[in-house]
């Protein structure tokens, strides 16, 4: 699993956010688009793409996409 | 289960219906993403007064009448729902003096949502198996909606209200299948705290908190933890399902339908591509239904296979999921059965 093809995927869900706002710095969770809807796409793309389960809490505890690629890779 | 056969299948809706491009907490572009997302448009608002037991109640009288059933040949009713009529008595004695069944009708209710319908039949099919000749009354239903906070927009824009009557028969050769299961670790994903004797009615259990922007509700209503109730489905319904083919020996590709528990269309998309189940092979009811909680799958087998389940043979997979946490499959071969189209009153 790479950061680039987690980024990919991770802007993939999105509909209305430019894709060069994805970066791995970029702090998801302050995206115009991001809520409770995004949140369940998210996961479901992880648990289909990735295999892994994340929670809420990693969604909170993950500052970046970075952060939640790592979380994920550790899994 | 050896020797019990379904013989019909009905479902009631209360005519209001709530449509969620016009719910208040949700801007236009949330309310466009969930009706994507979630796959809800429509709910059925039963009025006050309107209970989960009338609903199934009508259901009920339309299929014992398609059936041409006797009363006194019905031994056994069970009646699965979550918003009774009272908290005592049971109110499948209410409903047994309604369908004016005999004194030896063994009736009962069962506390159980999103799982109901498929622990219902497992129920009622097992009572019935040292009851050769007898019926059996199966009686899911819910009004979720008497249950939540329209001020809250994690649960109101999800639920909606039915009730339904699944008629079974003890037959000899007949099989259904079950594979049931449990996680009471999380038994507060989804829970009404308030209200029963662990906490008790009390003036601090009516005051509305507000939990954040769009989520107000009181101590009565329904709280859902929505991720997690998510991951729970991802996580255990295929499981479930492949032991019971495994166990039983059934070929997944000779099931013509799957029919799941109606919560949330990105949840059981992400199943059925799990499943390697084809499109065409899984209906869905939840646009136009929402989720009725026990009751969606048979709201879906009535209003999307009702040609199909009258007409011929089918294999049907069935699974509920949720509320317990309790989830089960079932797997059924129908022929030929009574399915009335859905009734609205």
């Amino acid at each position: 699993m790479e950061l680039e093809d987690f980024i990919n995927k991770f802007a993939e869900c999105f509909n209305q956010t430019g894709t060069e706002l994805f970066k791995p710095d970029t702090e998801f969770r302050k995206l115009d688009e991001w809520g409770s809807m995004m949140a369940l796409i998210v996961i479901a793309m992880i648990d289909a793409d990735f295999g892994k389960t994340v929670t809420s809490e990693d969604l909170k505890n993950a500052g970046t996409i970075a952060a939640l690629f790592e979380i994920v890779k550790n899994k | 289960m050896p020797n019990i056969k379904v013989k019909g299948i009905s479902a009631a809706v209360p005519e209001p219906v709530e449509d969620n491009n016009d719910f208040p907490l949700l801007t236009e572009t949330e309310r466009a993403l969930f009706i994507k997302t979630v796959g809800i448009r429509y709910r059925r608002m039963a009025p006050t007064g309107l209970t989960a037991s009338d609903l199934c109640l009508a259901a009920a009288e339309k299929l014992i009448a398609d059936l041409n059933w006797a009363a006194e040949d019905i031994k056994v009713l069970v009646f699965v729902t979550q918003t009774p009529d009272y908290i005592i008595p049971n109110t499948a004695s209410v409903l047994q003096q309604k369908l004016r069944l005999s004194k030896n009708c063994i009736a009962f209710d069962v506390n159980l949502g999103c799982s109901g319908y498929v622990y219902g039949l497992s129920i009622a099919g097992g009572l019935l198996q040292n009851m050769p000749g007898a019926k059996a009354l199966l009686l899911v239903g819910d009004i979720s909606t008497s249950t939540i906070s329209m001020k809250d927009k994690s649960t109101a824009p999800l639920f909606s209200d039915a009730g339904s009557a699944t008629a079974l028969e003890h037959t000899a050769g007949a099989q259904i299948h079950f594979n049931l299961q449990t996680d009471g670790k999380e038994y507060d994903d989804i829970i009404i705290p308030g209200g029963g004797y662990r906490n008790q009615l009390n003036e601090k259990l009516l005051q509305y908190v507000e939990y954040e922007k769009g989520i107000s509700r009181n101590g009565l209503h329904m709280k859902l933890d929505g991720i997690k109730i998510f991951n729970f489905g991802l996580r255990e319904v295929v499981p479930n399902i492949e032991e019971l083919l495994t166990e039983k020996g059934i070929n997944k590709d000779g099931i013509d339908y799957f029919v799941f528990h109606q919560a949330n269309l990105l949840m059981l998309e992400s199943i059925r591509k799990k499943l390697k189940a084809a499109p065409e092979k899984v209906p869905y009811s939840l646009y136009d239904y929402g989720n009725t909680s026990s009751a969606t799958i048979p709201v879906t087998l009535v209003t999307k296979l009702n040609h199909q389940l009258q007409a011929g043979r089918v294999k049907l997979l069935l699974s509920g999921f949720g509320v317990g946490l309790s989830w089960g499959s079932a797997y059924i071969e129908t022929e030929n059965i009574v399915c009335p189209k859905m009734i609205v009153i």
